[in-house]
């Protein structure tokens, strides 16, 4: 298994080209996707443009960048100028962007290779890429069962070493659970340290975008190439970026881990709790003082979450009207009509449950028993993780109750499905940073996700700790049998 | 909690033209989805603010200059309907 040091130290010193590196990448991706459906589409003219570039500035003798070689994935709903950018959505099939959003820029100019669009739940509504308008994602680990979501194409191309490195996007748990279900690293970094600028918008004050890969270093690495303050989004944080790699640290001597006590509740399943509580004594023994923490909010996180979720993305999705891209119903003579028929043709059943819900939460009369109220029960969820964070430096958990379930298990029932996210979004609403990395598995062998939360802009610690308990397993060396053949090379 | 009516009204709000069975369906799910985040109603938030962002970063402004826009023609290719370089959308106002 390559990473992303080993790719880049090969392509500086010649011992392969960037363009016969990303070649590689595209035939596995295009030959393994036939059963995985990680990606919606492959871009081979863009990923070998950038190879021939990384190649020409080696040639020249100079530095091709922090990811130079580096095959990433980017799920679908990101922008990149002329590249179709679908959010797998039928309203935006034919969608081919102006602009290029401020995340790949970065990652192309640091000598990325971006070798295709990955799917997701439709408009990143989704906790198993079901609702994808362009058919789901399977798990690599088990082709019966689902990848998680909304970022499912992702995880399952990093899992199934068809890429590197990939890019998600993080509302409510979209990185961190398909990064549990499908045995990978996901981080979702604070709110604003990565420019949204490009990212197609689901619920504003919630999205973040962030790396799957199948090490704690890489994902430092990519977080590096794509954080830091970009003008044109006006949620960036403008802070100076630090070095990532001087966090990874071996041990956790004199690190304080809080455990949530409220996550090792009714729900969780046995096989998950046993390997949580297993990692946290790993831990214990790399020099970690281990503590119980409460958060008696975040239990109502998940109603929370729904209404502001759904109200942010009633207002964000109203631009799909037909006017200006996208699909368009053509039989209609008059504008109104028009809209409502576009939207009914364009929209999938999460899509347009979640414009209802949102609209009815923001409309006159309800807007401050459902809206209002949901942000003041957010300002005390996130003061759980403030009085959490004053007395430990990373609070750890599941990162989801279950391993990856069965397709059509949740489907018919939306509450269940959104119940995959219970650990995932108390996170969102505060801002604050979080990652799942592999912990164990199943009786069934499915991967088992340890999620590991620190404080705003506190990604350093968070690295260190997920480092250090990276660096005393083996957990994070297995990979799909699928995938097998790439670990050899 | 939520009724059919409602249900119809709020379509029409978000500009949904649900088909029947959609209204039936979302009329039952919308209200079981009401019902669980009720809870949030027996939460007690007396004199605590709204959080209206994640993290706190206020007036964000720049200086108002004017810039060319580098791909008009790539905005309007992706227009459903286009006359030169307008969007073209139905009749607005009745005759």
């Amino acid at each position: 298994m390559t990473s992303i040091g080993q790719l880049r130290s090969q392509v500086a010193s010649k011992e392969r080209s960037a363009v016969e590196v990303a070649r590689q990448y595209l035939e596995r991706a295009e030959r393994l996707d036939t059963e995985v459906h990680a990606f919606l589409r492959l871009t081979p003219e863009r990923a070998l443009a950038a190879a021939e570039a990384v190649d020409a500035k080696i040639a020249r003798g100079e530095d091709a960048g922090l990811l130079a070689g580096v095959p990433i994935a980017v799920k679908d709903n990101l922008c990149m100028v002329g590249i179709p950018t679908t959010c797998a959505s039928k309203i935006l099939e034919n969608y081919r962007p102006p602009y290029e959003s401020t995340a790949t820029r970065r990652l192309e100019e640091r000598g990325a290779l971006i070798i295709g669009k990955t799917n997701l739940d439709e408009f990143a509504m989704g906790s198993s890429t079901e609702n994808s308008a362009f058919g789901p994602t399977r798990n690599p680990w088990d082709l019966s069962r689902v990848p998680g979501g909304s970022s499912g194409g992702s995880a399952a191309a990093v899992a199934a070493c068809e890429a590197v490195a990939s890019l998600g996007s993080d509302t409510g748990g979209s990185i961190r659970q398909p990064a549990s279900f499908c045995g990978v690293v996901g981080l979702k970094p604070t709110y604003g340290l990565v420019s949204r600028y490009g990212l197609v918008a689901f619920a504003s004050s919630l999205d973040q975008i962030g790396p799957f890969t199948r090490s704690v270093e890489d994902a430092a690495l990519v977080l590096q190439a794509i954080a830091g303050h970009d003008p044109l989004d006006s949620t960036s944080l403008a802070v100076n970026v630090p070095d990532y790699r001087q966090a990874l640290v071996s041990d956790l001597k004199g690190v304080k881990v809080g455990f949530i006590k409220e996550f090792f509740a009714e729900g969780l399943d046995p096989d998950v709790a046993d390997a949580v509580f297993e990692a946290i004594e790993v831990m214990r023994d790399l020099g970690a003082q281990i503590q119980e923490v409460s958060c008696p909010r975040f239990a109502r996180g998940l109603s929370t979450y729904y209404i502001i979720a759904t109200s942010e993305a009633s207002a964000n999705l109203a631009r799909y009207d037909g006017v200006k891209y996208g699909l368009r119903d053509r039989e209609a003579d008059a504008l109104v009509p028009m809209y409502g028929r576009t939207r009914e043709a364009g929209f999938g059943s999460e899509v347009k449950r979640r414009i209802m819900l949102g609209t009815y939460a923001l409309s006159a009369g309800y807007y401050d028993a459902y809206y209002l109220k949901a942000q003041k029960v957010r300002t005390l969820i996130k003061q759980d993780y403030l009085d959490a964070f004053a007395k430990v430096d990373v609070l750890v958990g599941p990162t989801a109750p279950t391993t990856a379930f069965a397709f059509g298990d949740k489907v018919s029932d939306p509450l269940s499905m959104y119940l995959s996210d219970i650990y995932t979004i108390p996170l969102n609403l505060a801002g604050v940073a979080g990652a799942s990395i592999p912990c164990g598995f199943d009786a069934r062998g499915l991967p088992i996700g340890f999620q590991i939360m620190a404080n705003a802009l506190e990604e350093g610690k968070l690295l260190r700790a997920a480092y250090a308990y990276e660096q005393a397993t083996e957990w994070h060396k297995r990979a799909p049998a699928l995938a097998a053949e790439a670990l050899t090379r | 909690m939520i009724d059919r009516e409602q249900v119809k009204k709020v379509a029409f709000l978000a500009r949904l033209e649900l088909t029947e069975e959609e209204q039936e369906m979302f009329t039952r799910q919308l209200g079981s989805i009401l019902d669980y985040i009720a809870e949030l109603q027996r939460v007690e938030t007396e004199g605590v603010p709204p959080t209206t962002r994640a993290i706190e970063v206020n007036n964000v402004v720049r200086p108002d200059e004017l810039v060319v826009c580098e791909n008009r023609e790539g905005i309007l290719e992706n227009a459903p309907d286009r006359a030169e370089d307008f969007f073209k959308v139905p009749r607005i106002i009745e005759d």
